[in-house]
């Protein structure tokens, strides 16, 4: 009986260099001779450039130079849009490294400065004497998509980047003209801040004489920069080096290739020198991107017995000032696809407007789009059970598609590859005990408490993706990933990845697979990542897909070399290959099992090659790339619990239960940390995070005193369920659980917050839902 | 992240910090408020004399009532079985300061000269009849805090002073309380409010209440002093005082994007009537 790795809970193998602090991250790299650039932001959102003057500044000791966008000249190209969505009317317009006469929003860059130490750098920084002419500022994206709007980019008329529909206006309109119940609700999906817990840094040094560029960067997806880098540099992609050391983080902020990258890389090549650049916290608030940012129209359609009909919604997206890297894709395919969720509900229309802003710009945060689209799916929901007097989780009940295991296509076009979503619905029920707790409110509703449960049921798609969809949708790149096996003479296995784990536990996760495959010890497994020279092309770490598709590829690369291994293994225990049987990493011939050939034993003379059959080359090694036939789609239901303090409008989370279905779990230990770390984002959208901006475009919540981060007193223990449903198109049936988390827990807790109020006639907060806010809403009820 | 920069001294006793401390020059004990100031680049001070080690600022004696040495941490207030019996709403307001890590470097002295409006201890120093005692260049004063406090972030210090402990008046027949509504984010009051009552049999002889966190400084609120004094403190009176101390503190009002002044307010009355609860036990 063997005891299988896959499915064990085995501790994260990365955790002790991070815990203890020995982790190597990009600002620890130290480079004899290394210039510190400091770079000087606009304290406006919107202003011309009159003048700059760095003629103090480069007086000032340790000052080596001082640049602006006009040194710069042609040395670098603007930086390039990667999602360019088809029949959109997309404008992309110039984002140069820094501003050119214009500066787009606070924390644009306007020069560099390089010093020879960081203090002196931020001191010339501060001397540069800049003129600014300033110009009406717009935030919010209805408002900048509207009449008289001040314009941002001359280039980009009424500051609409795009417009992009999903489904057919007149069919939808026939199915929301017929229906008993319409309802109705703006959303505002207010701006979040991703917050990595490693802020950005870059480091570049170039070698005139090989003209190679190095390029050590917080990076997501290194090959992605290192394609980008060569594109604005002119340098050759194979003279370019991507080094992603350990990345503190992402949630998708490290995903765009961001100007400071460029300018390092830039001044490094100018110079000769080495040049480093690490954002301070404020500057990560300021100039990483932000994310979310939707103003949405919704409506959904329901009969009068409960059957969900359609929804849709005009959803207005604010883009900033420039459109980071994936930006377009978020509010549109990565949104709209996903507004059927787990009902049967035959219309969907989505008309997402993609709006220039004076804000910083916004990209993929954890979720990205689906959580959006989960949010007013589930809102909607429980709006038109308001409307027709039924019980939100029997609305639910009455509307989740059939379990199915190999494919169902819904409305968006989108084949689900496998649900089986009453199961995980009814299960969650039970956790929650749901039928007792709406007994419990009703007697502390008579008591003037206000008890409150919501209810989310969800599916989302991840695993990104079929390459030729990425095609289709206009996304400039592959979504398949590679991977090579390499076993050392001695038995030792390096398995080197082109994607790029952050802080995900891949190292943990991607060993397990191949220890199952092969049968090597755990431990002998290295996972290896993060450096485009020492690894395979990949497309980065993002949109939960490096469990299925990374480890899709090892899982088939294992395969192969268990299979060469057999052979192998045959002929040096002149046996026929037939007759091997494989158990726990050693070969033995079938009714001799004292002859056996360990996998270990095998890979040392593959290496040695003394005695290898006929046409089988030497060396233990195998690579592999997978491109996924389809996506991958895990599901589940959240249930959360509140209580309302009406005298202070104060929430108290008491209970959240999450079921989710990500198909077999590699680690669980590693799924509930994705879960946990997910659920506490979105319930920090719900009740606490957002950007807050002034009406000049002034950045409120600069710092963590005034953005609220969440902090592990404000939740209760979770209560974790899961369902297992394999996806039929995965060779180990895995599907994504990186981003589940924020996708079903934001819906949830202001559900249950909302039912809470539902007796005082609070019908509609703003999130986040603050005291404040919640508070005020009560009075305006009872007023 | 990255101050500007400053000169170093470190001081040895509070004289040599007199006779260190230069025009631009600022004190530092535990850092906690001015090194963030400073690396946002918000102040920028040319010296920082280093007083976290000067012996005389340390340290806490009970002798009749509270005598507390300006370099005295946070934790050490709050663990202190003496100002826990003699003034217990100072010790549970300097336990709700920041984190354990702030309340092991951050200390009294630092706290009510860089004097944020949010900031716990200042609330309970003026409910209390706390008095602040000073050292300069000619000589010695005492201020009391109720004075001390002047507005947002500014405080009775003249240029080169420096405090070198705060009494307090032995409060251990009262019943006495500091109650906090937390920001979320910093953690800081929203509002906090500290009661005193001093109770004759089932009577109430004298009541003290300040209010911080919703007001520029800490304030003084004779209103809901008045309708808690010469009463049981019943229903009606705990009411009466939770309407008076929002008039009490109109005229001081401050608040954020997020809990603007009117919610403050308001909450300063919900946090009356549950810092009245506490002081009850």
């Amino acid at each position: 009986m063997s005891t299988r790795i896959f499915g064990s809970g085995i501790k994260r193998r990365e955790d002790p260099r991070l815990i203890t602090g020995e982790a190597r991250y990009t600002d620890d790299i130290k480079l004899p001779g290394v210039l510190h650039m400091a770079v000087v932001r606009s304290p406006y959102a919107h202003a011309n450039i009159v003048s700059i003057d760095s003629s103090a500044a480069q007086a000032m000791e340790g000052v080596v130079a001082v640049y602006t966008s006009e040194d710069i000249g042609d040395g670098l190209a603007g930086l390039p849009t990667a999602w360019l969505i088809p029949d959109s009317d997309l404008k992309t317009p110039e984002h140069p490294a820094l501003a050119k006469g214009k500066v787009r929003y606070v924390g644009d860059g306007v020069a560099i400065v390089l010093a020879d130490d960081r203090y002196r750098a931020q001191d010339a920084a501060d001397a540069v004497v800049v003129e600014y002419e300033e110009l009406p500022a717009v935030i919010d994206p209805e408002e900048a998509a509207g009449e008289g709007a001040p314009l941002i980019h001359d280039d980009v008329e009424g500051n609409i980047a795009f417009r992009w529909v999903m489904g057919d206006r007149e069919a939808s309109d026939a199915v929301f003209d017929a229906a008993d119940v319409v309802v109705s609700e703006r959303i505002l999906q207010q701006r979040l801040l991703p917050t990595a817990m490693e802020p950005r840094s870059a480091m570049a040094q170039y070698n005139a004489a090989t003209e190679e560029l190095t390029l050590w960067c917080t990076s997501q997806n290194p090959h992605i920069h290192r394609f980008i880098i060569s594109a604005v540099t002119g340098l050759n992609e194979n003279k370019v080096r991507v080094i992603a050391p350990e990345v503190g983080g992402g949630f998708g902020s490290k995903i765009p290739c961001y100007p400071d990258e460029a300018l390092v890389s830039w001044a490094a090549i100018k110079l000769g020198l080495p040049v480093k650049w690490t954002e301070t916290r404020s500057e990560n608030y300021l100039i990483t991107i932000h994310g979310r940012d939707h103003v949405q129209h919704v409506e959904m359609a329901a009969g009068n017995d409960g059957a969900l009909l359609g929804v849709r919604a005009t959803v207005y997206a604010g883009m900033g000032g420039y459109l980071s890297t994936a930006a377009p894709g978020i509010p549109t395919i990565l949104h709209g696809l996903l507004y059927v969720g787990p009902y049967t509900m035959g219309s969907v229309f989505c008309e997402s407007i993609g709006v220039m802003t004076n804000g910083t710009p916004t990209d993929a945060y954890r979720g990205a789009g689906r959580p959006e689209a989960t949010f007013l799916l589930e809102r909607m929901v429980d709006n038109v059970a308001r409307a027709i007097d039924m019980d939100p989780a029997e609305l639910r009940r009455k509307n989740l598609i059939p379990a199915f295991e190999d494919g169902h296509e819904v409305a968006t076009t989108l084949v689900y590859d496998s649900g089986d979503y009453p199961v995980a619905f009814e299960k969650a029920l039970d956790m929650a005990g749901y039928g007792d707790f709406r007994e419990q409110q009703a007697a502390a509703r008579a008591e003037s408490r206000y008890l409150g449960i919501g209810v989310t049921a969800y599916t989302e798609m991840c695993g990104l993706g079929p390459s030729q969809v990425a095609g289709a949708v206009g996304f400039q790149g592959g979504l398949w990933e590679s991977a090579t096996v390499r076993v050392t003479p001695t038995g030792k296995v390096q398995a080197l990845i082109g994607a790029s784990p952050h802080g995900q536990g891949s190292e943990t996760t991607l060993a397990q697979i191949i220890a199952d495959e092969l049968g090597f010890p755990v431990d002998d497994i290295e996972v290896i990542h993060g450096d485009t020279t020492e690894t395979p092309m990949g497309w980065g770490t993002y949109g939960s897909r490096t469990t299925p598709v990374t480890g899709a590829a090892l899982a088939q690369a294992s395969r192969k070399l268990k299979d060469k291994a057999r052979v192998l293994a045959a002929h040096l225990m002149e046996a026929n290959v037939d007759d091997i049987e494989y158990a726990d990493g050693s070969f033995s011939v079938k009714g001799s099992p004292d002859q056996a050939q360990s996998i270990q034993d095998v890979a040392l003379m593959a290496h040695l090659a003394w005695n290898m059959p006929e046409g089988m080359d030497p060396g233990f090694e195998e690579s592999q790339f997978y491109d996924p036939p389809n996506f991958v789609y895990p599901f589940g239901t959240h249930i959360a619990i509140v209580e309302v303090d009406a005298e202070t409008g104060v929430i108290d989370l008491q209970r959240y239960i999450a079921v989710d279905d990500c198909g077999p779990q590699i680690n669980p230990e590693i799924v509930a940390g994705q879960i946990h770390g997910g659920v506490v984002q979105g319930i920090a959208q719900a009740l606490c995070e957002g950007v807050i901006y002034d009406e000049n475009g002034q950045l409120l919540t600069g710092t963590m005193q005034d953005y609220c981060m969440p902090k592990a007193d404000m939740f209760p223990n979770f209560e974790l369920g899961e369902t297992v449903t394999p996806s039929p198109h995965h060779p180990v049936g895995v599907k994504g659980v990186g981003e589940t988390g924020t996708i079903a827990s934001t819906p949830t807790v202001y559900n249950a917050v909302l039912d809470a109020l539902a007796p005082l006639g609070v019908q509609q907060i703003d999130m986040p839902l603050t005291s404040a806010k919640v508070w005020s809403a009560i009075q305006d009820a009872r007023s | 992240m990255w101050p500007n920069k400053f000169d170093y001294a470190r001081a040895g006793s509070v004289d040599e910090a007199l006779s260190l401390i230069s025009e631009d020059g600022k004190y530092l004990a535990g850092g906690h408020s001015l090194l963030p100031v400073m690396k946002l680049r918000l102040d920028a001070p040319g010296q920082l004399v280093d007083i976290g080690r000067i012996p005389e600022l340390q340290g806490i004696s009970a002798n009749g009532g509270l005598t507390i040495g300006a370099g005295t941490t946070h934790d050490a207030i709050a663990t202190s079985a003496d100002v826990q019996a003699m003034c217990a709403a100072l010790a549970s307001a300097c336990g709700q300061v920041g984190d354990q890590g702030v309340r092991n470097f951050g200390t009294l002295g630092g706290n009510i000269a860089h004097a944020d409006p949010a900031s716990d201890p200042p609330t309970v120093l003026v409910a209390c009849g706390a008095t602040v005692n000073i050292r300069g260049a000619d000589g010695s004063r005492s201020v009391a805090a109720q004075d001390f406090f002047v507005d947002l972030f500014e405080t009775a210090l003249e240029d080169g002073e420096l405090i070198t402990s705060v009494s307090l008046p032995n409060c251990s027949d009262c019943q006495c309380a500091y109650v906090k509504f937390p920001h979320p984010a910093s953690r800081y009051a929203i509002v906090g409010v500290a009661v005193c009552l001093k109770m004759d049999g089932g009577t109430c002889a004298q009541a003290d209440v300040a209010v911080g966190g919703a007001t520029v400084k800490a304030v003084k609120c004779a209103g809901a002093e008045a309708a808690l004094a010469g009463t049981t403190v019943d229903e009606a009176a705990v009411n009466a005082a939770a309407e008076a101390v929002k008039a009490d503190i109109a005229d001081w009002l401050a608040g954020d994007i997020a809990y603007p002044e009117s919610y403050r307010q308001q909450m300063a009355g919900v946090y009356l009537k549950r810092a009245i609860a506490a002081a009850q036990g």
